[in-house]
């Protein structure tokens, strides 16, 4: 049985760089307070249990699995997710790769990978083929069979790194 | 020819590589999928599922549940008694179970309830009371005749749970079979496997006070959707609307109506609210409607120079407890069988069984990946036997472009022999093989699809695709049709088939999908009929459009010579002279009235030798050859798939970028099935592995390198060339890999998938029989 869901808490967080207070109840799922609270649907449920990657958000700026995190370990936290990767209407260079090789068929898991992907770059700017690798290897695709994701990927990183691509 | 067939003079620009019109959303966060959807006052559904594999149900007592706090309603099978099926033959399910539960996870009861803790809460309090049946597991269990029944009491002695036997024989296989110089015989064994899209299935439904009810689902197929919740909840059909939001993947696996969706539209009803009603990823494991696991026996003889004589081929499919599409999938297992090859003596036969599992259902390459998979195989056997490469007997038998097979396919463009030929100069195939030292080796395997079918589920005589455009005085053209846009890019499709015969970029086109409130009927994304059937009724919308507006602009520009291209409208020879294409439609406007106007697509009418050829014959087929290098772990079993290379002939790529990926995902969905896929239950009927952490897909690690040739045949009555590209392209993967196992440690892997433990078993047997015949030689 669930923690009561009666049993509330108070929640302070940065989402996106907007600063929330929320009262939640506290066995609310990181992913389930930016869908059902926020309205940011971007994250995705596919397995709930951590398996695919799909909920993938940036928590003070690593990667997590929003799915099974309780919402009650962001307190205080700074959130990114998908809806805050562009900034003032402009596409991140992840994302107008992305585009452009077409690596969305579906789109459900896209915004994980793109966090995922993002999280890789702030950290280490220019990646090796096998640090992108590694960070897809978390994420499940049913569609592109991964080709045109890592093509995106690889777009991106030379494009973030003044190389022609 | 028809209307749509009329050829316009000028050369349509398709083929921009690149972004999909709507592809941004889906980059942003922006996408509206089904579940992202909130309505004030919305309910959540949860089911009750069986734990019995067969049972009858005795009583439910729902009384526990119905108090709850926070409940609105409770539905059981008694509530929702119509029963409905996909195939008008087989209307064998029920939303809720009726009288009998067929598999471990079947739905017996639905609870709407304030959100979705509680509704779960409350199934469980449902009480239900079962007397267990014995339960049908196998392939011999369901054809023998003392086994009980699934579906319906046993009406004559002797029969069995067969859902569907096809024989079907063509010119004479004795005969054909004398003309051999070898013949092989082996059986064949294919698992069974499950989609797997990222987005579960996801319903939810608005009743309205006028009693009429919208509905938002998942689906790839809203027009049946339509047609079957109007069916269940009788209602009538222009009360029912059904909207297809964004869809996270289908690949066959959202074709069927699921009580999910039966539930939520019957809930709101009943309680006159929203209900939001979702699986859970483990609950899509028991949605299934996925691969049918089939044991197959192949016989086929050729001559020593490489002709194939005759075939003879049997199938029995363990399909589950309802029939979704399995009738089809019964004859696609022979109608397919010889194409991509000429074959004049063959025969098959092949069953569709019930069992007490979850039902199969259409998995991408539907009905055709078992057949391929064993023919294939079986092709490089008898390649083997006589001496002759692979590729060579492949090609010494391939079907002719415009002729018509011996089970009376029209075939028309076809690109087989290119596919292979490139394929083989990628991959280094003829260097290769044989060649690449012990336990690395190459296989190759060709394959051809359908593109839609000919004659619809439900017969009828009216078009099975239709299209609607308007162009707005600002040059935006809306594109409006009932296509299921799933990921594969159909909207896509639309827009380029349009913008390309307009000459105007295709992001100055909206299109607007499945909404049967609003778009006209197209029967759905299933059998790779999209770019065939609906691309063709865009074009014959984008056809007028293009004559009234050019016939406005040749007035005003004084000549006939008008060209339509770059967002502009000119004539060809004062190409300084211009007009805006938002001017031209003005001008076209002014003259012709509102520029609204209808296409749709109809197959034409192919006869056939055959009569009841009724279930197979496409307007098209794409070809497909792929090439696989694998290396083999001779002390694990263990097979890595390093690369594939597989040339596809899609007619005319409208977006090479989106045929790359439908090819890509194809291969990469193939590896997952030959490598480890499998829908596997215990002998009790209990599923073994319902989460993607379990059941094993592909991540990023173990999808080779895919290298894809886009081969172009221009077919004549495609649109503007084109042909499918979502499917065919799966069938080879499979079979390659399995060509390749044997060119790397030399066993033949008989049965998919090839995980260690199996291959290993083949090497030790391959072992064995080496070291007594040695011994033999000895002796």
């Amino acid at each position: 049985m669930p923690t009561e869901p009666d049993a509330d808490l108070v929640l302070t967080l940065r989402v996106n760089g907007d600063r929330k207070r929320l009262l939640i109840p506290a066995n609310r799922t990181l992913l389930n307070l930016l869908r059902q609270d926020l309205g940011l649907t971007g994250s995705k449920h596919g397995c709930d249990v951590g398996d695919c990657g799909a909920c993938t958000v940036l928590m003070n700026g690593a990667p997590r699995l929003s799915c099974v995190t309780l919402a009650a370990d962001a307190e205080g936290a700074e959130l990114l997710t998908v809806e805050g990767v562009s900034v003032g209407g402009a596409l991140h260079p992840l994302q107008a790769a992305f585009h452009e090789q077409v690596a969305a068929q579906c789109g459900y898991c896209t915004p994980g990978f793109i966090m995922a992907l993002k999280a890789l770059f702030d950290e280490r700017p220019d990646p090796s083929d096998e640090e992108l690798n590694e960070v897809l290897g978390a994420n499940i695709c049913r569609c592109t069979g991964y080709t045109k994701i890592l093509a995106a990927a690889r777009q991106a990183r030379e494009r973030m790194n003044g190389r022609s691509a | 020819m028809s209307e749509h067939e009329k050829p316009s003079g000028e050369p349509v620009p398709v083929g921009r590589r690149g972004g999909k019109i709507d592809g941004l959303p889906k980059i942003t966060g922006a996408a509206r999928f089904t579940d992202d959807l909130t309505l004030p006052g919305m309910l959540h559904g949860a089911f009750l599922r069986s734990p019995h594999a067969h049972a009858r149900i005795l009583s439910i007592d729902v009384s526990a549940a119905a108090a709850l706090p926070g409940v609105y309603a409770v539905l059981t099978g008694a509530d929702l008694p119509t029963p409905y099926g996909v195939i008008p033959v087989a209307q064998d399910e029920h939303a809720l179970a009726v009288g009998k539960v067929l598999f471990i996870g079947d739905e017996v009861a639905a609870v709407a309830a304030v959100d979705q803790e509680t509704a779960r809460r409350a199934a469980a309090l449902i009480r239900v009371e079962y007397e267990p049946l014995e339960g049908v597991f196998t392939i011999e269990d369901a054809l023998n005749p003392d086994k009980p029944l699934l579906h319906d009491e046993r009406r004559r002695k002797g029969d069995t749970n067969v859902l569907r036997r096809v024989f079907q024989k063509y010119g004479d296989p004795e005969a054909g079979f004398a003309e051999a110089d070898v013949i092989l015989e082996s059986s064949y064994d294919y698992p069974g496997s499950t989609h797997v899209p990222l987005e579960t299935q996801v319903a939810l439904a608005q009743p309205h006070p006028d009693g009429k009810l919208t509905l938002w689902s998942s689906t790839q197929i809203p027009h049946y959707l339509h047609r079957i919740v109007a069916k269940v909840l009788g209602m009538r059909e222009q009360d029912v609307r059904v909207i297809k939001p964004d869809v996270g993947a289908g690949y066959g696996g959202k074709s069927d109506p699921f009580a999910n969706e039966l539930c939520a539209a019957a809930l709101a009803r009943k309680t006159g609210r929203p209900v939001k009603f979702i699986l859970d990823r483990e609950e899509v494991f028991y949605a299934h409607r996925g691969r049918h696991p089939t044991r197959m026996t192949l016989k086929m003889g050729v001559t020593k120079d490489g002709r194939i004589t005759a075939a003879d081929f049997k199938a029995w499919a363990a399909g589950g407890a309802y029939a979704s599409y399995g009738v089809v999938t019964a004859y696609y297992f022979g109608v397919f069988l010889p194409l991509p090859y000429k074959l004049d003596h063959w025969q098959f036969e092949s069953h569709r069984c019930y069992t007490n599992h979850p039902p199969c259902g259409p998995k991408r390459g539907h009905g055709a990946i078992q057949p391929r998979f064993a023919l294939e195989l079986h092709l490089d056997k008898l390649a083997h036997a006589i001496g002759m490469s692979p590729e060579a007997l492949r090609l010494k038998n391939t079907v002719e472009p415009d002729t018509e097979t011996s089970n009376g396919l029209r075939i028309t463009s076809v690109a087989l022999k290119e596919c292979v030929d490139k394929v083989v100069a990628a991959s280094g195939y003829l260097e290769k093989r044989g060649k690449l030292g012990p336990n690395r080796g190459i296989g190759l395997a060709t394959s051809a699809y359908m593109c839609g079918a000919l004659h619809p589920i439900v017969q009828s005589e009216m078009p099975q695709s239709a299209v609607q455009i308007c162009a707005d005085r600002s040059g935006r053209v809306s594109i409006l049709s009932g296509t299921a846009d799933i990921g594969q890019g159909s909207n896509h499709m639309l827009a380029a088939i349009v913008a390309g015969r307009l000459g105007i970029p295709e992001t100055d086109c909206v299109v607007l999908e499945s909404d049967t409130g609003l778009t006209p009927v197209d029967l759905g994304s299933y059998s790779s009929r999209v770019t065939f059937f609906a691309g063709n009724a865009a074009k014959m919308a984008a056809e007028q459009l293009y004559a009234v507006i050019r016939a406005a602009a040749a007035e005003k520009l004084g000549g006939d010579d008008v060209v339509m291209a770059g967002g502009k409208v000119f004539r060809a020879s004062a190409p300084e002279k211009a007009l805006e294409f938002a001017d031209a439609v003005q001008l076209a406007e002014e003259r012709h009235g509102t520029l609204g106007f209808v296409g749709h697509y109809k197959p034409p009418k192919i006869g056939s030798r055959f009569r009841r050829q009724s279930v197979g014959p496409s307007p098209a087929y794409s070809f497909t050859a792929q090439v696989a290098e694998v290396v083999v772990d001779p002390e694990t079993g263990f097979v890595t798939v390093e690369r594939i290379w597989a040339a596809h002939d899609c007619g005319k790529a409208l977006n090479p970028t989106i045929v790359e990926g439908q090819i890509e995902g194809c291969v990469y969905m193939g590896v997952g099935e030959a490598l480890g896929e499998e829908q596997s239950y215990t002998k009790t009927g209990l599923h073994r592995a319902p989460s993607i952490l379990e059941y094993k897909i592909p991540t990023v690690f173990e999808t080779p390198e895919i290298t894809t040739i886009i081969v172009e045949s221009n077919d004549k009555e495609g649109p503007y060339g084109a042909k499918e590209a979502g499917e065919g392209p799966q069938l080879s993967t499979v079979p390659a890999i399995a060509n390749a196992i044997f060119d790397a440690c030399g066993v033949w892997m008989n049965e998919a998938p090839f995980t260690p433990d199996r291959v290993l078993k083949a090497i030790e047997r391959r072992d064995r029989e080496a070291r007594r015949a040695a011994a033999e030689e000895g002796a």
